[in-house]
């Protein structure tokens, strides 16, 4: 059952094109992994499809469990079940992780969370993180760390539950003890009713985490696909060869 | 509860004692001596009180319009007696509310009396029961609390010692106006050593005539006692009437200890020019937690006067400027003995091309040695349109001090919106979530009901559907 399908998805950013025809199918109980190089647009593709308005899509459809994915406002395409775990989660003074856990929650699902029920559910899920209780009383990602920031993000996933994850280098500025603990997380959350998107450049992930899916993004274009081998080679040869692979057909 | 009120009677206001056919004093463009000798007359006010009245309206008219901070170029002062008396003929009626006004009443949840009483169309809301409930409590522990017209009379003696000696007459134009024209407002006596733990309520905002326009506080704390006030409610008040100038007394006797808290809504045709002082003894210490709102203009400094030995003033502010407005506030405080200590915390927000102006004075005399003081500005602007300025004026009269300053100006950011959006949370509510979270120090400091007015306030404003 599909629950993602990317056509020719182009798009620029203050007038540079970034994405050049991105195709991309994911089907529920799938783990896809994008790598490539710095700059190749993996980001870009994060934030094109959760809808950041700075990024102008030129072209390209992209369906969303039947709907018009791009049609659609940013907290429309997350109550439709997409969510993106942030590379660099935003800072928000004043607003309780608790407090913003549950209004999400509320948003998402359309129903206010039982507040000592949800309490009890999301203290689960931080354990299961290595996330100290006490972050619920703290406000929205201010003076966390970098690796809590990113325990945060999938504390997010892990409440939302949604029906596609994006995860936008969730690995970077992580020690390898809270890189292992994240993607086993992510591993656990994934099931035969959603699927996940992980974005890296970093393959050790591999060690945690098994996509069915890897493909390769470079220059703005997926240059190649193929399973957990796919990984394996890149890790041997580098990017440079699916560059040259690709400039080679551009030409 | 029972109730009493009587909606459909208009609420003429003390000032208005002439009839219809008598235009005397309408066709006099100043104010006169004999509307002050009226207005004590009718108050049946001592001697000293009338005396008092006439001198300032003598002060006031010898002094300027003031300059500097807001525009008041607008400001009718040549006919300022339209403000002091309200033209008879000028019908006050629900319908002429206007409608911005009706649907925040409607949407802050405010009772329909109640509704009628603040807009200023209805008679006396009645909260009888709640008075006299709590005013047994009170008057056991020796609390005075009453409306300052009824202090005038009955605490003679107490109010004529403190009435206008840290606001005086001779302060400014508008403080010589209040003198020769104040009327309502609420006068607290807390008895040395007395702790009243309930935060006390204006509840004069809903009865008190002519309340909202000229009304003097006076609040004493006696030796060691203790005591937090609220003022106002988040309810806009609507007045044809557009200038305020009221005027706050607060005295904090050695080791006492007073919270202010005032929330203020003023309906957008209001020049808001009020003076509000406190004069702190010895470790004594000042609460100022202040919510401006509405009005078209503002001035408004509370002053912490820290007259005696390790006196200490907290001051946490929260300005919202909109469409058309301009609010120029803050705070001051006197360092005017030693080891005393200050902090000030403000916020501002603003939108729609409103302007939000901090201005505080910090001063140390030469002789208060050993001051400490934190001085934190911070401003949001919405947009691109809005402003914020910020001028803290700091005077050090000696070099044994130790003072903080620090001042943020940000703007609302898109990746922040962006975010909470990414987690379903609409745009409106995502911007609301950011400022009430850049608000939430002050919100933290208020009782319950006063926070969640605060929120709902702050979530009208965001959606423009105030004026």
């Amino acid at each position: 059952m599909q629950i993602i399908k990317i056509e020719n998805l182009k798009s620029q950013v203050e007038g540079q094109q970034i994405l050049k025809g991105i195709d991309l199918t994911i089907n529920k109980g799938e783990i896809h992994v994008i790598m490539g190089p710095n700059g190749a647009g993996k980001s870009t593709l994060a934030n094109v499809l959760m809808g950041h308005p700075a990024h102008e899509v030129l072209e390209g459809t992209v369906d969303f469990l039947g709907k018009d994915l791009l049609d659609m406002k940013v907290d429309e395409r997350a109550k439709a079940g997409l969510f993106l775990s942030f590379q660099y989660p935003q800072e928000v003074p004043g607003v309780t992780v608790e407090n913003f856990l549950r209004t999400a929650k509320k948003e998402v699902s359309g129903i206010m969370p039982m507040m000592t029920q949800f309490n009890k559910d999301v203290k689960k899920q931080m354990a299961d993180l290595n996330m100290d209780e006490k972050y619920l009383e703290r406000y929205l990602n201010q003076g966390f760390s970098g690796g809590e920031k990113k325990k945060n993000e999938i504390l997010q996933m892990s409440v939302l539950n949604p029906k596609l994850a994006i995860l936008d280098e969730t690995d970077s500025g992580l020690d390898i003890d809270a890189i292992r603990v994240v993607y086993e997380t992510v591993q656990k959350l994934s099931n035969d009713n959603n699927g996940i998107l992980v974005i890296t450049h970093y393959n050790k992930i591999l060690n945690y985490i098994k996509p069915d899916f890897v493909h390769v993004l470079v220059d703005g274009k997926i240059v190649r696909s193929g399973d957990i081998t796919l990984a394996e080679e890149i890790e041997r040869t580098g990017y440079e060869v699916f560059k040259a692979e690709n400039a080679a057909k551009t030409v | 509860m029972a109730n009493k009120t009587f909606i459909a009677d208009v609420d003429r206001g003390i000032y208005d004692v002439i009839n219809q056919e008598d235009h005397r004093f309408v066709a006099d463009k100043g104010l006169t001596e004999d509307i002050i000798r009226d207005i004590s007359r009718e108050k049946n006010e001592p001697q000293w009180m009338l005396e008092y009245r006439l001198k300032s309206l003598e002060i006031y008219k010898s002094k300027p319009i003031p300059t500097w901070g807001a525009d008041l170029s607008e400001l009718d002062v040549e006919n300022i007696v339209h403000y002091v008396r309200p033209n008879t003929d000028m019908k006050t009626s629900w319908d002429d509310v206007p409608d911005d006004i009706k649907e925040t009443f409607e949407r802050l949840g405010i009772p329909e009396a109640e509704r009628k009483s603040l807009a200023g169309v209805g008679a006396q809301y009645d909260s009888e029961v709640v008075y006299h409930s709590l005013q047994a409590e009170l008057t056991e522990q020796g609390v005075i609390y009453t409306d300052m017209d009824t202090a005038v009379k009955e605490y003679e003696e107490i109010v004529r010692k403190y009435f206008m000696t840290i606001i005086t007459n001779r302060d400014h134009k508008f403080s010589a106006l209040h003198g020769a024209v104040w009327s309502g407002g609420s006068f607290v006596y807390v008895p040395a050593g007395v702790k009243v733990e309930l935060p006390l309520q204006s509840y004069f905002r809903l009865n008190a005539k002519g309340a909202g326009q000229f009304e003097h506080t006076l609040i004493i704390v006696e030796k060691g006692a203790s005591l937090h006030f609220i003022e106002g409610c988040s309810a806009p008040k609507y007045s044809v009437q557009n200038l305020h100038a009221g005027a706050v007394e607060l005295f904090v006797k050695e080791d006492a200890k007073l919270r202010y808290s005032t929330i203020e809504n003023w309906s957008r045709n209001m020049y808001n020019l009020n003076t509000k002082r406190s004069a702190v003894d010895k470790n004594g210490k000042i609460e100022w937690v202040s919510g401006s709102f509405g009005s078209r203009v503002s001035m408004l400094y509370p002053m912490s006067i820290l007259r005696g030995e390790g006196a200490s003033s907290e001051f946490t502010g929260i300005t919202f400027a909109a469409k058309g407005q301009y609010l120029d506030t803050g705070t001051k405080v006197l360092h005017a003995a030693p080891n005393t200590t200050s902090i000030v915390n403000s916020k501002s927000i603003s939108k729609d091309g409103g302007h939000a102006f901090y201005r505080g004075l910090l001063r140390v005399t030469p002789n208060a040695t050993n001051v400490k003081s934190t001085v934190n500005c911070e401003s949001l602007m919405l947009d691109n349109r809005s402003k914020s300025d910020t001028v803290p004026i700091i005077e050090i009269g000696n070099d044994q001090v130790d003072i903080g300053h620090e001042a943020k100006i940000g703007r609302i950011s898109d990746e922040t919106i962006f975010y909470l959006m990414s987690r379903g949370i609409d745009e409106a509510e995502a911007k609301a979530m950011i400022v009430r979270g850049f608000v939430e120090p002050i919100t933290k400091e208020l009782p319950l009901e006063y926070a969640v007015e605060l929120n709902n306030l702050i979530t009208l404003e965001l959606e423009g559907t105030i004026g």
